[in-house]
């Protein structure tokens, strides 16, 4: 048996103080119920709780030091720690659990075991070749990395980078299988792959859907009501853009080809703007001419409204 | 099943303050009732392990329910995957 001092990491001339002090920090550290199923824990605290015993009294610490005991001489009962109590089943006792819950199976188990691992629960032969398991990450990504396609570098916990191609038309959730770049395989089998589930950012002005892009785009009342080339943004850069005259709040204009870039047998998609009028800050010039302009169809332009259903 | 007066005098640093309080705060388990008190193998332990968390480990009174919880629920799981062991083994078996 190892000398108590030691066990305790103290020195022999040690106060009873100090010999509390590393005990305790011992003890928490190794204490079989707070390590379950660690036998080496549990083995560390006996043996701590040992050179405690001896040294915390002074009378057998007096004849130990004196030489007139070993330091084994002194046998403690071993000592029932609660852990053997509470995982035999006398341990129910305690359970945390409402009456209904505890009601376990084996086909429980079976079911349990087989979605844990994605096999059944039979021991499984360890000859044939294992592919790895697969890793998963998630990856954010900008709204227009699904439009026109990006590569994205992923740096995972291991300090390892990936760099994750994102293909155009690629959907906010969507996985991302990168074969080969997950666990190492066993007995010969595979690398499994790397599942990566990517998340698209909202963008501020376009619009997503399917292939097709929509954005509001605001216009003058000048280039409403003359029409003329006006540039507008879409993911491959600025274009020009068409406006006929007299054209509406609300009027749809399409710029084909400038959606979702082509991806597999799917063309490009399209980006859809929508026009919206802006009046603008005031202006006299305009109130006063707006004031003397006699329009030509004095119609309401919500007589619709107003007929009588 | 040991009576309360055996329990104190088989723990050191456990009093009849302590005990009753920790039945009365559903720590542990006796049966019988308040006075006359006893306990079973496992509610020896408990008391120990309460003890031990008390005085060696330093942890609080209030954070010693915390404790309880997870360390039940802990030894739960436990039971119910050596159960399980079990019963894997024995589904193993079937053809």
């Amino acid at each position: 048996m190892e000398d108590p001092y030691q066990t305790l990491g103290v020195a022999r001339d040690a106060t009873a103080k100090q010999i509390r002090a590393a005990y305790r920090a011992l003890a928490k550290k190794h204490h079989p119920d707070l390590n379950p199923g660690n036998a080496k824990a549990e083995e560390t605290f006996k043996r701590v709780a040992a050179a405690n015993e001896l040294l915390s009294d002074p009378e057998k610490r007096g004849r130990f030091d004196r030489g007139e005991i070993e330091p084994d001489g002194t046998p403690t009962p071993p000592r029932q720690t609660y852990r053997q109590q509470a995982e035999s089943d006398a341990g129910a006792r305690y359970t945390r659990q409402t009456a209904g819950a505890t009601d376990w199976n084996g086909s429980d188990f079976d079911e349990l075991f087989g979605s844990m691992f994605n096999r059944s629960a039979r021991p499984r032969q360890p000859q044939g070749p294992q592919q790895g398991e697969d890793a998963h990450y998630v990856l954010a990504a900008d709204f227009l990395d699904a439009i026109t396609g990006a590569t994205k570098r992923l740096t995972l916990p291991g300090g390892r980078v990936l760099d994750v191609r994102v293909p155009p038309g690629a959907t906010d959730g969507q996985t991302l299988r990168l074969r080969g770049q997950g666990g190492d395989g066993s007995f010969g089998g595979a690398q499994g792959d790397a599942l990566i589930e990517v998340h698209f950012a909202p963008h501020s002005f376009y619009e997503r859907h399917g292939d097709d892009l929509r954005m509001v785009v605001p216009i003058s009342l000048r280039e409403a009501v003359l029409g003329g080339p006006v540039e507008v943004p879409t993911p491959g850069g600025p274009v020009k853009m068409r406006i006929p005259p007299h054209s509406d709040s609300g009027t749809e204009l399409r710029l084909r080809g400038r959606g979702v870039a082509k991806h597999g047998d799917r063309g490009p998609g399209d980006l859809y703007a929508t026009l919206r009028v802006i009046v603008g800050a005031a202006d006299p010039a305009l109130d006063a001419f707006v004031a003397q302009w006699e329009p030509l169809a004095s119609a309401s332009p919500r007589a619709a409204m107003m007929e009588p259903k | 099943m040991i009576s309360t007066a055996l329990l104190i005098n088989t723990v050191s640093g456990l009093t009849l303050n302590d005990l009753e309080l920790w039945v009365g705060n559903s720590w542990v388990k006796a049966h019988g009732n308040p006075g006359s008190y006893s306990f079973e193998e496992i509610d020896v332990a408990r008391v120990r392990l309460i003890v031990d968390l008390r005085d060696d480990l330093e942890v609080n009174l209030e954070a010693i329910p915390v404790v309880l919880s997870l360390i039940d629920q802990l030894y739960d799981l436990r039971r119910q995957l050596r159960l399980g062991r079990h019963a894997a083994v024995l589904s193993s078996f079937r053809p």
